[in-house]
């Protein structure tokens, strides 16, 4: 038994791969070492801005001994079979032993592959983990063609065992394996030999390095409270920064600051997104206030002036970050104030999408969608029209400029210095969500009304200039559009008459389409040497089909255009109307599609809550499916119904039905519709399914009017006795015609009504 | 430990020195408009190819749309940059790299020295590299950089790059606040004069030339001249039939890029490149500079001749 040291030194490993690398060095070399024949006990490794680590105990001293027998042919097979073995197993004739079979003698090969040692076993393991490990980006250094994540500095390779330590021969890239490393960079640079890895861990401890990342983390987290609290104020957690400022430092040495006075009246997330972005500093937060207030630094470095330098260098980094924020803040506040004006006028001038336009004219699009979506979610309509318009008005702030991911939070601040009304406040931060399967659902209905809005304009514009997503290509987020859609109309109970909706998105998108086509073709007349043909052609939203392969519509297209521009201004008016027309002849299908991709996201949606696909198509086989809201309800409803016995067996009697029926169908080439009449009925239980019938259907018409699905399904659930009891005792197919042919159309009141529901033909099983 | 450095232009000869003591060949500022020091042959071409190399020199950068007038504390369009190239990228490039930072007085025992990731890219000279921003005190000073591709080809070998922004890392190691009233010269000098003294009015001139007076029509001609002439230069036969030698004309061509490059910048300063132009500007710079990088490595400082690196 021995114990397995690895130790990677190498220039500084970015914080972020850090975690990942350290499992996968571990991962790798037991899968390898295993792989090879050894065991083990256990397995840990480690990262530090400098070195990977792997510590793996009780590694066996050897491989296994494998003896392998292989049957070859028999002693009178021809030659080429005799010689076709011993090339295969690698042997002499001399060396096949032969032995008594069944159908006489036969060679056999008897090979024996002796233990390897661990040591051979771990330099083979590690050189091919090293060469082929997974970063995520990897470079070249010097004159070598080894690729590590930042040039590999030097290797420990330790076999720890009672009787003492011993180097793993391995080289790579002369690089030689050894028992030596070095510590900190700055408190202990020199290099030393360790004997184990407890000796290595505490050797390294006191060179200033802690191996650990958790104690490391744990270090910073509690010197930070500390440091804190004998101030009175309290750090705002933040795992994701404390797990990256663990990964730069070795020897972390926490400091706190304070932060000045007159920057104390920045918004709060506006320090805290400031000091972390820039200067991975944590926010300190005073209780009582609930004021950002000071900053904690974590550098890596004792030093004799107690950090004293250090300090005021980073104050001063942040002096300069937060002035700049300040500028940004008041500067803003006062375009805020004198009506955002300036902002607006900036959008018109901001590309959305080349082909669709400004940011202005998408928010003039979304402005008018929620308008419309307004009244179906409760909100007001101009107070969502207003909302939208203001809503995105702070992507041309200086603040937002600087930090994109204070959009929307800084649009809330902007419109309430702008004294707009607190719900257009609201819009502004919350329109953005929900941004994924576990964001929040804005409440508000303003707030609602320009969500959908804004994700249904991005939908229907990307749809208008065929930019859907396609495999694992969704570049403008339209998987996280569509969803955002779903859960806003299913969370909120928004009946929103969704495929005049999305017409309407359509229609506005292509509007903006062909303005957009039509500007860049003015420009073009003007300045021919700046925008290429190429570029205006270069997209299949100006119903050219440019993706044709014989590119026989290009050319059309081209020739077209050539026409359009020698036309004059009327020409590209022309244009402007062919294009418009093209496409607006397409709206229809383009609609239908991409409701159809709404009604997929919605399957993969409801999927992920555990309702089966196959329940969902049968709930979107019924009309009305642009109502999401009902669709949902159905679904659930029907996935319900269908996990009771009853719903099962219902099941299965409308498949029975169903079935005979098809059947009966497709040979008499008629359909059984109408006009089973109970005085045919030869039984007790026929005539007990007609009056069942009766019952259900007076139940069911009700309550699908009143969208009461869980009625509906156990007025179907009391047909399920019936039904079976008259499978039992009748026969569908009798000689006498009158009767046969009363209860094929019987069979057809059961397959009707069951429709009603849902389609029923689409559920499995 | 160096003593304090009392001045900018004393921070630029101890780097001079020191680099020097180090075995680089200390060259002069390449003579035309570029927007950093990487863009200087002795970096982008001689990055190239399997010849060792090692130099390091000052080189003044221009960067059209950072102009402030000169009101800024911090931003210039015009600054200095100081660069280091070191083909193949020796194996204690970061110890150099913190001992140059001793030379000017940079005590590593008492400040923090962070070397953060930080990828560098280029995509005018279709250039990118592996490396850090090195921090000091929380303070960006230098960027280290493994080049990995210059001009769409591998560095084999790899050269080892380092860049430090002169009047940042001064400012910072001089205590200054205002780069405009940082000490150019030595403050007890019989004529002591501030970088303002020498810079505030120039700022002053080129930001009103950079934002609002450049004639725009005529930059674009000048690129579009640029590109045809960058392109034509590299045409010719290698053979020269005036004096029957190969030369291939890999530096003129090279120089016709670099102006290409900063006629595009002064136009995007002036604004009149949109968006989606911007682009499609720079992926014309980048073929320029992949050409030239094409034609170097086919010279004999490219390695032409050499066979391909151990």
């Amino acid at each position: 038994m021995a114990d397995l040291l690895i130790e990677l030194l190498s220039e500084e490993i970015p914080a972020r791969m850090q975690p990942k690398a350290a499992e996968d060095l571990r991962r790798l070399m037991t899968d390898g070492l295993v792989e090879a024949g050894l065991t083990y006990a256990h397995a840990a490794s480690f990262a530090t801005p400098r070195r990977l680590a792997l510590a793996v105990e009780g590694l066996s001293d050897q491989s296994r001994a494998v003896r392998e027998e292989r049957k070859g042919p028999a002693t009178s097979a021809p030659e080429a079979a005799v010689q076709g073995f011993l090339r295969a197993t690698g042997l002499t004739l001399d060396q096949l032993e032969r032995r008594q079979d069944k159908k006489g003698e036969t060679f056999f090969a008897v090979i024996e592959k002796p233990g390897r040692a661990a040591s051979e076993i771990v330099a083979e393991v590690l050189g091919r983990v090293i060469r082929d490990f997974p970063w995520p980006k990897s470079m070249r250094w010097g004159s070598g063609s080894l690729r590590w994540v930042r040039p590999l500095q030097s290797i420990l390779c330790l076999l720890v065992r009672e009787e003492g330590a011993e180097i793993v021969p391995f080289e790579i890239e002369g690089i030689r394996a050894d028992n030596t490393t070095r510590g900190h960079r700055f408190h202990a640079p020199g290099e030393f030999a360790v004997t184990s890895f407890e000796d290595y861990e505490a050797k390294l401890k006191r060179a200033h390095v802690v191996l650990q990342a958790a104690e490391r983390r744990d270090r910073i987290r509690h010197d930070a409270a500390t440091l804190a609290f004998a101030q009175g104020l309290e750090i705002v957690e933040d795992e994701g920064l404390l797990t990256e400022v663990a990964g730069l430092v070795e020897w972390p040495v926490t400091l706190m600051g304070r932060i000045e006075e007159q920057f104390l009246g920045l918004p709060p997330e506006v320090l805290q997104t400031s000091m972390k972005e820039h200067q991975k500093f944590f926010s300190v937060r005073n209780p009582a206030t609930g004021r950002i207030e000071g900053f904690v630094t974590v550098a890596n470095i004792e030093t004799a002036d107690r950090g004293e330098t250090i300090l005021a260098g980073n104050a001063k980094v942040l002096r300069a970050r937060l002035s700049d924020a300040r500028f940004f803040w008041e500067n803003d506040l006062r375009v805020a104030k004198s009506g955002m004006e300036e902002w607006k006028e900036g959008l018109r001038a901001v590309t959305f999408h080349n082909k669709l336009g400004s940011q202005w004219e998408r928010i003039e699009r979304i402005a008018a969608l929620a308008r419309e979506i307004a009244p179906h979610v409760g909100a007001e309509p101009d107070l969502a029209a207003q909302a939208a318009t203001v809503a995105k008005l702070d992507l041309r702030s200086s603040m937002v400029g600087e930090f994109p991911e204070l959009q929307g939070l800084m649009g809330r601040y902007y419109a309430e210095a702008a004294g707009l009304p607190s719900e257009v406040a609201a819009a502004a931060d919350e329109h953005y969500s929900p941004l994924g399967p576990n964001d929040e659902v804005p409440v508000a209905r303003v707030s609602v009304a320009v969500a959908l809005a804004d994700k249904i304009d991005t939908l229907t514009g990307f749809w208008a200039i065929d930019e859907k997503p396609t495999g694992s290509k969704d570049p403008f987020a339209l998987r996280r559009a569509a969803l955002g859609v779903i859960r806003l109309i299913s969370e909120r109970d928004a009946r929103l008459p969704l495929q005049q909706v999305l017409e309407e998105g359509n229609l506005q998108a292509i509007v903006t389409a062909t303005n957009s086509a039509a500007d860049k073709l003015r420009r073009r007349k003007e300045n021919p040497g700046i925008i290429k043909l190429d570029d205006v052609l270069g997209f299949g939203g100006y119903g050219f089909d440019v993706k044709d392969p014989k590119r026989q519509r290009v050319q059309d297209a081209n020739d077209f255009l050539s026409r359009v521009l020698d036309g004059g201004a009327d020409g590209i008016t022309h244009f402007e109307g062919v294009m418009l027309e093209n496409l607006r002849q397409e709206n229809e299908a383009r609609v239908a599609d991409l409701l159809s991709f709404l009604h997929d996201r919605l399957k993969v949606h409801l999927r992920d809550q555990g309702i089966r696909h196959d329940v969902i198509d049968a709930c979107l086989a019924m009309p009305g499916n642009d109502d999401l809201v009902l669709l949902v309800r159905r679904a659930e409803a029907l996935a319900a119904f269908l996990k009771t016995e009853d719903g099962e067996n219902l099941l299965q009697g409308f498949k029975r039905a169903a079935n005979l029926l098809g059947q009966a169908e497709a040979k008499d080439g008629v359909e059984y519709s109408f006009g089973a009449d109970p005085k045919w009925s030869e039984y007790d239980e026929e005539r007990a399914l007609f009056a069942a019938l009766d019952a259900a259907e007076a139940r069911i018409r009700p309550a699908m009017e009143q969208e009461d699905f869980g009625e509906a399904m156990s007025a179907l659930a009391a047909l399920r006795g019936p039904i079976d009891a008259f499978f039992t005792v009748a026969q569908i197919n009798t000689d006498n015609q009158v009767i046969r042919r009363n209860r094929l159309n019987l069979l057809s009141r059961i397959r009707r009504l069951c429709l009603e529901v849902a389609d029923l033909t689409k559920v499995e099983g | 430990m160096a003593e304090r450095p009392r001045s900018f232009q004393e921070i630029i000869l101890r780097f001079q020195s020191y680099w020097g003591g180090k075995g680089c060949a200390i060259l002069q500022p390449y003579d035309m408009e570029v927007g950093a020091g990487t863009f200087h042959p002795a970096t982008t071409l001689r990055a190239l190819g399997s010849r060792p190399w090692a130099a390091a020199y000052v080189q003044p950068s221009r960067r059209p749309t950072d102009g402030r007038y000169g009101e800024n504390p911090n931003r210039l369009q015009h600054y200095y940059q100081y660069q280091v190239l070191i083909k193949p990228s020796p194996p204690n490039l970061q110890e150099l790299y913190l001992g140059s930072l001793d030379a000017i007085g940079i005590d590593t025992s008492l400040h923090d020295i962070r070397f953060v990731e930080d990828d560098w890219e280029s995509p005018t000279l279709g250039a990118w590299g592996l490396g850090w921003e090195v921090w000091c005190d929380g303070m960006e000073v230098s960027q280290f950089t493994y080049f990995q591709q210059v001009g769409g080809h591998d560095c084999r070998p790899v050269s080892g790059e380092l860049t430090y922004g002169l009047e940042r890392l001064a400012m910072y190691v001089l205590g200054v606040a205002h780069v405009m009233e940082m000490p150019f010269n030595d403050p007890s000098a019989p004529i002591p004069l501030t970088y303002g003294d020498v810079f505030r009015q120039t700022e002053e001139e080129y930001s009103r030339y950079n934002f609002d007076a450049a004639d725009t029509e005529r930059l674009f001609r000048h690129f579009e001249d640029a590109e045809k002439e960058c392109r034509r230069l590299l045409e010719p036969e290698e053979m020269d039939p005036k004096t029957g030698k190969r030369i291939v004309m890999a530096h003129p061509a090279y120089d016709q890029c670099i102006k290409a490059s900063h006629l595009f910048n002064l136009l995007d300063a002036r604004g009149v490149i949109s968006v989606t132009e911007r682009q499609a500007y720079i992926g014309r710079v980048r073929a320029l500079a992949k050409l030239c990088a094409d034609a170097f490595v086919r010279t004999e400082a490219g390695g032409h001749g050499m066979g391909a690196a151990a």
